[in-house]
């Protein structure tokens, strides 16, 4: 296999990079302030059109905000309710499954099951319905998100148990005397950490672009605060007369979904080509 | 009938349940209907009249095994807003769904599979990578926004398709486009990795050396091998349509369960929520039975697990 990297690959590190610049230092970085309405500069057209100005380079929403520094803005809320969403479905779904692949027996049935009747749910009905009835927070957006997503990891977490736990390494660390968390946390926890860190990088763009439908849908992060899903409801009843509101937050979402997902098959195949299976999902 | 398929039968039933109990815990949590059904300057009189018209002054488990009875056949209630029984509501939309999400499916299945075979077959060509990029594209893209996109592209520039509502032909195709996007995306990148697993096994080179021509090699013998992966990410991937409705019918005004659910939510009239998602998750539930069913006749060794 060649040593080079790939440009598509590249590009998603340079992508995120500029994301996390914008979400840590967005103060810094955004022209203008996110939610301050200036209704005289109403739908102003992105600066390369006729009657764009430098004022606002990808124009102006209806209340006269600034799309680029409320897509700026935005990208916090993309970043930490993905990251933590990520954190709580992880966390959860890892601990489910070595469970699952350690103990065996009926824990393991008991585990498995409820993962084939969370998978048997679609999720994003799922979250609607509870985002409807707890309200839209954003301690339940992450919880619900987050949870919505931890059977990837548990059956992950779960084969690579199986096929760690009669390894003479671990059976080394039982005939010492070390106990079954102890092996865990020690042993089984470093070994399975690449895959589990493929998973997680392609979760992310899972979690980001389930935040932003809901909050398209009006169940996540709620107006005034930017999020990019709020940006393209906004957007949509302008579509006639102001294409840029909807378009470019769009566009951020996706170019940092494709560079999650693209960073995560990297990882993969640097990983363990055998791990293409995972595409099962 | 085979052990294996009265165990998978159980377990659907099982799942079933589970996902109409959670359906029904979670509905409770949501507060009173009987008070948002009133008018603000209803009595407590009336509030508890109409409690106990509805059976909302009982016990909880009581609720619930009255719940599980009637959910068994298939009554939800009536529409607290319709005044209509919730699953009439349901079926009355439940042909809109089906009919875009197989719209979807079709468009879905039938650009991926040819997609996925051609870059298997010149792996690292050009049309490898155009494909898989146009595939994660796909799978990176939200649907809500290649719905909008869409609509401002073909519906509201070219003027090619209606942006809304459900009709004629014209109107199911943009939605149908939007909502396979990121079927038509799995479905590419796992035909090809699949494909590419199976082309390098001896007995496609058997095949080859026998002589049979190209056409034979990937059609016969490949083809049926690389299926059992795909057949399952179809199977999967329709249920998913099925749910990822609500955000493509609520682009589109299409008027399917969906969008019933989500303005059942908007409006706490929750036998009709109970109702389309109970129907929307049984759908998907006997779908991945179906897939489990059909991958036994594609692959017989599962049989013997």
């Amino acid at each position: 296999m060649s040593k080079r990297v790939a440009p598509l690959v590249v590009l998603s590190w340079l992508i995120l990079l500029a994301l996390l610049v914008a979400a840590v230092l967005s103060p810094q970085v955004a022209p203008h302030n996110p939610v301050r309405e200036r209704l005289i500069d109403r739908l102003l057209p992105p600066v390369w059109t006729p009657d764009g100005a430098w004022r606002y380079l990808l124009g102006t929403d209806h209340l006269g905000r600034d799309v680029v520094s409320r897509i700026i803005y935005g990208s916090r809320v993309s970043l930490v309710v993905g990251c933590a969403a990520v954190v709580v479905g992880g966390a959860l779904g890892i601990v489910l499954g070595v469970m699952a692949g350690y103990v065996g027996g009926r824990c393991d049935d008991v585990i498995m099951a409820l993962a084939d009747m969370q998978l048997a749910f679609p999720t994003i009905l799922l979250a609607i319905t509870i985002i409807a009835v707890l309200g839209p927070s954003f301690t339940n957006l992450v919880l619900i998100i987050g949870l919505s997503g931890w059977v990837t990891y548990a059956r992950i977490a779960r084969s690579q148990v199986l096929s760690l736990r009669e390894t003479e390494f671990v059976e080394a660390s039982r005939a010492q005397g070390g106990g079954p968390l102890r092996i865990a946390w020690r042993h089984i926890l470093p070994t399975i950490s690449a895959p589990l860190i493929v998973v997680a990088t392609l979760d992310l763009a899972r979690t980001i672009i389930l935040e932003s439908t809901l909050s398209f849908l009006g169940l996540g992060i709620q107006s005034p605060t930017p999020s990019w899903g709020g940006m393209l409801s906004d957007g949509r009843e302008y579509l006639l007369t102001a294409w840029w509101i909807a378009t470019f937050p769009g566009l951020a979402l996706m170019l940092t979904a494709l560079s999650f997902n693209r960073l995560g098959d990297w990882v993969r195949d640097l990983s363990d080509p055998c791990l293409r299976r995972m595409e099962l999902r | 009938m085979h052990p294996y398929l009265i165990r998978r039968v159980g377990r659907t039933l099982v799942v079933l349940w589970g996902i109409s109990t959670l359906v029904f815990v979670v509905m409770r949590l949501s507060g009173d209907p009987a008070v948002l059904l009133l008018p603000q300057e209803a009595s407590r009189e009336d509030v508890q009249r109409l409690r106990h018209e509805l059976g909302l002054d009982a016990p909880f488990l009581v609720q619930y095994g009255r719940f599980l009875g009637h959910a068994m056949t298939g009554n939800f209630g009536e529409s607290l807003r319709h005044k209509e029984p919730a699953m009439q509501l349901v079926r009355a939309h439940l042909r809109a769904t089906l009919e875009l999400a197989c719209a979807a499916f079709v468009i879905a299945t039938v650009v991926a599979v040819p997609l996925g075979i051609l870059a298997a077959l010149r792996p690292n060509s050009l049309a490898d990578h155009v494909v898989m990029s146009v595939a994660l594209l796909g799978q990176s893209a939200p649907t809500f926004w290649i719905g909008i996109m869409l609509i401002l592209l073909f519906g509201l520039g070219l003027r090619w398709f209606p942006i809304g509502g459900r009709g004629t032909l014209s109107h199911l195709v943009l939605p149908a486009v939007t909502l396979g996007a990121f079927a038509m995306a799995s479905i590419a990148r796992l035909t090809r990795s699949a494909m590419l697993d199976v082309i390098r096994l001896d007995y496609i080179t058997t095949a080859r050396a026998k002589g049979v021509s190209e056409w034979g090699v990937i059609g016969r013998h490949a083809l049926k091998n690389a299926a059992i992966p795909v057949v399952t990410i179809m199977g999967l991937q329709f249920g998913t349509l099925l749910g990822g409705a609500v955000v493509t019918e609520t682009v589109f005004a299409w008027p399917g369960i969906g969008r019933l659910a989500i303005q059942g939510i908007y409006n706490r009239d929750y036998p009709v929520v109970q109702a389309s998602v109970f129907v929307a998750a049984a759908f998907f539930v006997v779908i991945n039975f179906l897939v489990d069913v059909l991958y036994t006749c594609l692959d017989p060794r599962i049989r013997y697990e």
